[in-house]
């Protein structure tokens, strides 16, 4: 990849401040900014947001094959504005970006996808569901039933999810808060995808199940400018799920926000720190130090875990780097789980 | 003991100014010759890399549409298929060059625009940014985007955003190709499924422009070398009698326990020392050659070839640190004979600088063999090889075979000469002239090397410039040339022109893969024009009727060389079977080129309408007629070429072409003349025992003077005659071997006597320049010295 690539990506201007991860700290200027109360209008919210800056479509699955072995796959669609706005052709201020990716035990497939917007190349459309960027797709006949493909140059996956429970919604009612200072972001959920299809890897096709987690949000600044990265926990705990994430401040201290979800889809926001993660081990991924197992507890649901990376490895090298894969849960719960961490590199 | 050793040997110098400076000088011109073509080369070849990388050209496999025309909706399909590929939309903006490329996509990124700055990227895809070199900014008309200088752009090109480039372009929605990520995903369908009609070339080994152009740098290349082959003869003799004269102090130190190691190790470090300053100097001056030429090869390369070079000159590490070690090389190996030696002689052994002038003389047998025998090989390679290797091998020993042959052939001449002769004065002379010819062979053969270089590139860059501008006649037969920016303006174009000219004659053209050759294949009307202009080099009888009644094509000599088709073969066009039934000349032309009739030519392209169009008029009616066009009918200058106008363009280019070649021909019979000039001054003093006998019977020191002079001419004419034979060799092996296995074109060879008369006019001129101050100094010897030679005064 385009070494100058890496600048434009940060762009949100200037990430060469260092103003929190990709530029996601720095001011907003014209682009409009979430609002309370969070009021949605299905389909359509389903589909992308011009006005605002930073926007994803983000699924990631924890897959098994017959014989037990552990996978986990990402699916992501960002949207990026350099101004608000749709406009028209090469002159659109949109800008997308596609990231995918499979891991296993020992291996980390990663591959990224860079498109304009305004020439169809990539984009969201919320009804009938489609989200793409070149040959990638995220499609169905609307948000519960869809297929999903992509490609890499040595991998590529063709998945199919029937979404088995409701949207959630996280925050107030939607609403993430993101910093003591008020900082938000319109945040929903899909994490009742059953998940099923064929993994196409160096070593041979692989039929895998599983469970899959969707994560819709967008904002113009969803990180204070004093926040340096986050590190980000979706665990399916048994008797719900748990989505919790913590923001690391520069003055050494979190901001923390949690949802716990129970298997028929009634939440429970926690605000600043009711939700706790430790780092309990760190691995040495490519001369950076990357916390890879956690302590993480949320004391009112009796949730004390240690969160363990299946592939410590599993670093995303990308324009914007960071750290995603599947984890293990052990402890007063166990199960299957997603871990993201941003502001490493 | 070093030291003083040291300055034993260093003590020969101050006595002897007259060789140190020979010696500086000889390896310092020698430098500047080859220094300075190299510089010109790096400059151009950087230029190109330059190009290559500003156009991403080359390096990425590429996707083309027939029509030139690629619609982004096509685009956006293969990126959705899996293709990764990106969009490139380029023209002209008031004739720069213009290309748009998409920054997030392609494979380059902007090329050498340095986007690190991300304020700067946004600009780019938001606003606009034009980058390019100041001098093609300042060449840019007024527009509404901001431009940029980047120094490291390609001169005459532009670089920007592809949205930028259609919307400045007036291209909106059109693309004018694909470029090919070097890493594809492993699910992606094949081309022909989603767009049948583009067509995948691959990465190609070099760029166009550097493969076209590197015949020009051959020839350069082949001249700088000779150059420096003149300069090492002059080098070589400077060695030769420093080391020669050298010997009762080299005898002495040796005498008094001075070990012979260190003795040799003493001389080789003083002759590196000596030769990294004197090429040192020479790629000063080679700078300055380099300077002074470069405008004129830049505007030659850019006339030729259409590559753009920048016409300043900047130092590279790659050229002057190549000067500096030719001269050290070039040294190493003219003094290696003389190391040698005096690592083997005894060590009494005694001073014999005349015997050593003379040496030459000694060894004719050997040297009578490897001139034979090398001459052989050059003549069996010409005959039996094949491969740019052995072209170069066999214009190596042509060459060095010519040179040992010399000075045996003007021996046998002068001998004849001499049995010639009736008066005593004229069989003295002969005698005379005989007799130095031992001292003088190296110098000679310096000249014969640079006459006979200077016939052969005279003779192929004339042989270039007749075959071209014959060229141009045969592919710019119409008179006059319009072009249409759309459809609807070239039927308008069509209908306003037939009544006014002899005969429109449109000019189509499809991009194919001929036998997977990348090639073009045009579909000219039947007419007259192609009948009597366009000549074949080999044909089928009745080609030209066979032609036009669609029964085949005729096929560029490059597609022919490439693809190994002959007359009477079949090649596919379009998914149809053609009989090849000509081949013609397409000089500079990188690609394949087939000429199918104009019906069949639209049977098998329908989408492709003609937008060029030949005009075929009295010549006098053309400037009325382009003033009308651009008055009444509204077409732009641009799109109007006037055939004279082209054609004074490209003669011009070649009278540029002559300016370098006639510097380097100068240049090159000065580094000869300046050898000549040291090996006369050198015997001029060896000689005075010869001569004084002659003064004392009663020949005047200034009859001496002259018929020195007159020595100068005989010999410069006799090494003349021979490097006229020895130039057309080198021409004939330059265009007809080396040009083939280098380009895949044959150029024809012409003669150019007047040229050569004037060649050798310079060389006689050079020889009496070379001689005069020998024959003055002579003329002026005082009388006491020479009846010195008759006391034991001497």
């Amino acid at each position: 990849m385009n070494a100058r690539l890496l600048a434009f990506l940060l762009l949100i201007p200037s990430l060469l401040s260092a103003q929190g991860f990709a530029g996601l700290g720095t001011a907003t200027e014209d682009f409009a900014t979430p609002q309370r109360p969070a009021i949605f209008d299905f389909p359509k919210d389903h589909g992308p947001h011009p006005d605002y800056r930073i926007e994803w479509w983000y699924l990631t699955a924890n897959l098994q094959d017959a014989d037990g072995t552990d996978y986990g796959l990402q699916w992501t669609l960002f949207r990026t504005a350099l101004a608000p706005g749709q406009g028209d052709g090469w002159s659109s201020p949109q800008l997308w970006m596609g990231h995918a990716a499979v891991t296993t035990p020992d291996a980390h497939f990663v591959t990224e996808r860079l498109s304009r917007g305004g020439i169809g190349q990539a984009g969201v459309t919320p009804d009938p569901f489609e989200a793409w960027i070149d040959d990638w797709q995220l499609a169905g006949p609307d948000f519960d039933t869809l297929t999903m493909t992509a490609s890499g140059p040595d991998f590529a996956y063709d998945m199919a999810l029937t979404a088995q429970g409701p949207l959630v919604f996280h925050g107030d009612d939607g609403y993430s808060v993101k910093s003591a200072e008020g900082q938000a972001s319109y945040y929903y959920s899909q994490p009742f995808y059953d998940i099923e299809g064929t993994l196409a890897l160096p070593t041979g096709d692989v039929a895998v199940t599983g469970q899959a987690w969707l994560d819709r949000e967008w904002s113009s600044q969803p990180l204070s400018e004093d926040q340096t990265g986050w590190d980000w926990f979706s665990l399916s705990l048994g008797d719900g799920k748990l989505m919790g994430f913590r923001l690391r401040q520069t003055d050494g201290t979190h901001y923390t926000a949690a949802t716990w979800i129970t298997p028929e889809g009634q939440t429970t926001p926690y605000p600043d720190g009711a939700f706790q993660a430790e780092p309990l081990a760190t691995t040495d991924v490519d001369g950076r130090d990357v916390p890879t197992r956690w302590q993480v507890r949320l004391p009112d649901r009796g949730v004390d875990v240690t969160v363990d990376a299946i592939n410590p490895q599993a670093w995303m090298d990308t324009s914007v780097p960071y750290w995603e894969g599947p984890v293990t849960i052990t402890g007063s719960h166990t199960g299957r789980g997603y871990l993201e961490m941003t502001g490493y590199d | 003991m070093t030291r003083t050793g040291l300055l034993a040997l260093l003590s020969h110098w101050r006595r002897n100014p007259m060789q140190l400076f020979t010696l500086i000088v000889g390896l310092s011109l020698a430098t500047a010759l080859w220094s300075g073509v190299q510089a010109v080369n790096a400059e151009a070849r950087a230029s190109y890399d330059a190009a290559a990388e500003t156009l991403g050209e080359g390096q990425f496999a590429q996707i083309t549409h027939p029509s030139g025309t690629i619609d982004q909706a096509t685009y956006v399909a293969l990126r959705r298929a899996g293709w990764q590929v990106s969009p490139v939309t380029e023209g002209r903006l008031d004739g720069i060059r213009l290309i748009g490329l998409d920054v997030l996509t392609a494979p380059g990124g902007l090329g050498p625009v340095d986007l690190s700055n991300g304020d700067l990227t946004v600009e780019v895809m938001l606003n606009g940014v034009l980058f390019a070199t100041q001098d093609t900014l300042d060449r840019l008309p007024p527009v509404d985007v901001t431009t940029r200088a980047a120094p490291d752009v390609a001169p005459g090109v532009i670089l920007t955003d592809v949205g930028t480039a259609q919307r400045l372009l007036g291209l909106d929605g059109q693309l004018s190709r694909l470029i090919v990520a070097p890493i594809q995903p492993v699910t992606q369908p094949p081309l022909a499924d989603i767009a049948p009609d583009l067509t995948l070339r691959p990465p190609q080994a070099g760029s166009d422009v550097a493969r076209l152009t590197d015949s020009f740098h051959l020839n350069l290349t082949a001249f700088g070398l000779l150059s420096f082959a003149v300069g090492i003869f002059i080098v070589q003799g400077a060695i030769g009698l420093a080391f020669e004269q050298r010997r009762p102090v080299i005898r002495t130190l040796r005498a008094l326990g001075f070990p012979l190691r260190r003795l040799v190790a003493l001389i080789a470090a003083e002759l590196l020392v000596l030769s990294v300053i004197a090429g040192a100097i020479g790629v000063g001056l080679g700078y300055i050659v380099a300077a002074a030429l470069l405008p004129d090869v830049a505007a030659t390369l850019s006339g030729l070839y259409g590559a753009s070079v920048s016409g300043t000159l900047q130092l590279r590490p790659e050229w002057w640190l190549s000067g500096l070690a030719i001269a050290v090389g070039g040294t190493g190996l003219a003094a290696s004979a003389s190391l040698w030696k005096l690592a083997r002689m005894p060590l009494l052994a005694s001073a014999r600088p005349r015997a050593w002038a003379m040496q030459a003389g000694r060894g004719r047998i050997w040297q009578a063999v490897a001139a034979v025998a090398l001459l052989a090989l050059a003549g069996l390679l010409a005959w039996a090889a094949d491969g740019l290797v052995a072209g170069f091998g066999m214009l190596a020993a042509l060459l060095i075979g010519a040179a040992l042959a010399l000075p045996l052939i003007l021996d046998r001449v002068l001998a004849f000469g001499a049995s010639r002769a009736r008066s005593v004065m004229a069989e003295w002379f002969w005698a005379d002239t005989r007799q130095q010819l031992p001292g003088l062979s190296l110098a000679l053969m310096a000249l014969l090397l640079a006459m006979a270089a200077n016939v052969g590139v005279s003779t192929m860059v004339s042989s270039f410039r007749l075959t071209f501008t014959g060229f141009l006649d045969q592919r710019l037969a119409s008179e006059f040339y319009v072009y249409a920016d759309d459809a609807e303006q070239a039927a308008a174009l069509r209908e306003y022109l037939a009544p006014r000219v002899d005969k429109i004659l449109p000019i189509q053209s499809a991009n194919q893969d001929i036998r997977d050759i990348p090639s073009e294949v045009f579909g000219p009307t039947p007419h007259a024009t192609y009948r009597d202009n366009w000549l074949f080099l080999q044909s089928a009888p009745d080609a030209w009727p066979r032609i036009e009644a669609g029964e085949g094509t005729a096929i560029n000599e490059q597609l022919a060389r490439r693809a190994d088709i002959a007359i009477g073969d079949t090649v596919t066009i379009g998914g149809t079977a053609f009989e090849v039934l000509g081949i013609y000349g397409d000089y500079g032309n990188p690609i394949g080129q087939a000429l199918i009739t104009e019906a069949t030519f639209e049977a098998l392209f329908p989408d492709i309408t003609p937008l060029r169009f030949g005009v075929r008029m009295d010549p006098a009616d053309v400037t009325p007629l382009s003033i009308a066009l651009r008055d009444d009918f509204g077409l732009a200058e641009a799109n109007m070429i006037n055939q004279a106008g082209i054609k004074a363009f490209s003669l011009e280019v070649f009278d540029r072409t002559f300016t370098v070649t006639g510097a380097l021909n100068v240049l090159t019979l000065a580094v000869a003349g300046f050898a000549i000039l040291m090996s006369l001054l050198t015997l001029a003093t060896m000689r005075l025992p010869q001569l004084a006998p002659v003064w004392a019977q009663g020949l005047t020191r200034a009859r001496l003077g002259r018929v020195e002079i007159l020595r100068a001419v005989l010999l410069a004419l006799l090494t003349a005659a021979l490097a006229l034979p020895l130039g057309l060799a080198l021409a004939w092996t330059l265009l007809a071997v080396v040009n083939v296995e280098a380009f895949g074109w044959r150029l024809p060879m012409f003669l150019f006597p007047w040229d050569y008369a004037r060649l050798a006019v310079f060389a006689v001129l050079a020889a009496v320049l070379a001689a005069l101050w020998p024959a003055r100094k002579l003329a002026r010897t005082r009388p006491a010295d020479l009846l010195k030679v008759f006391s034991n005064e001497r």
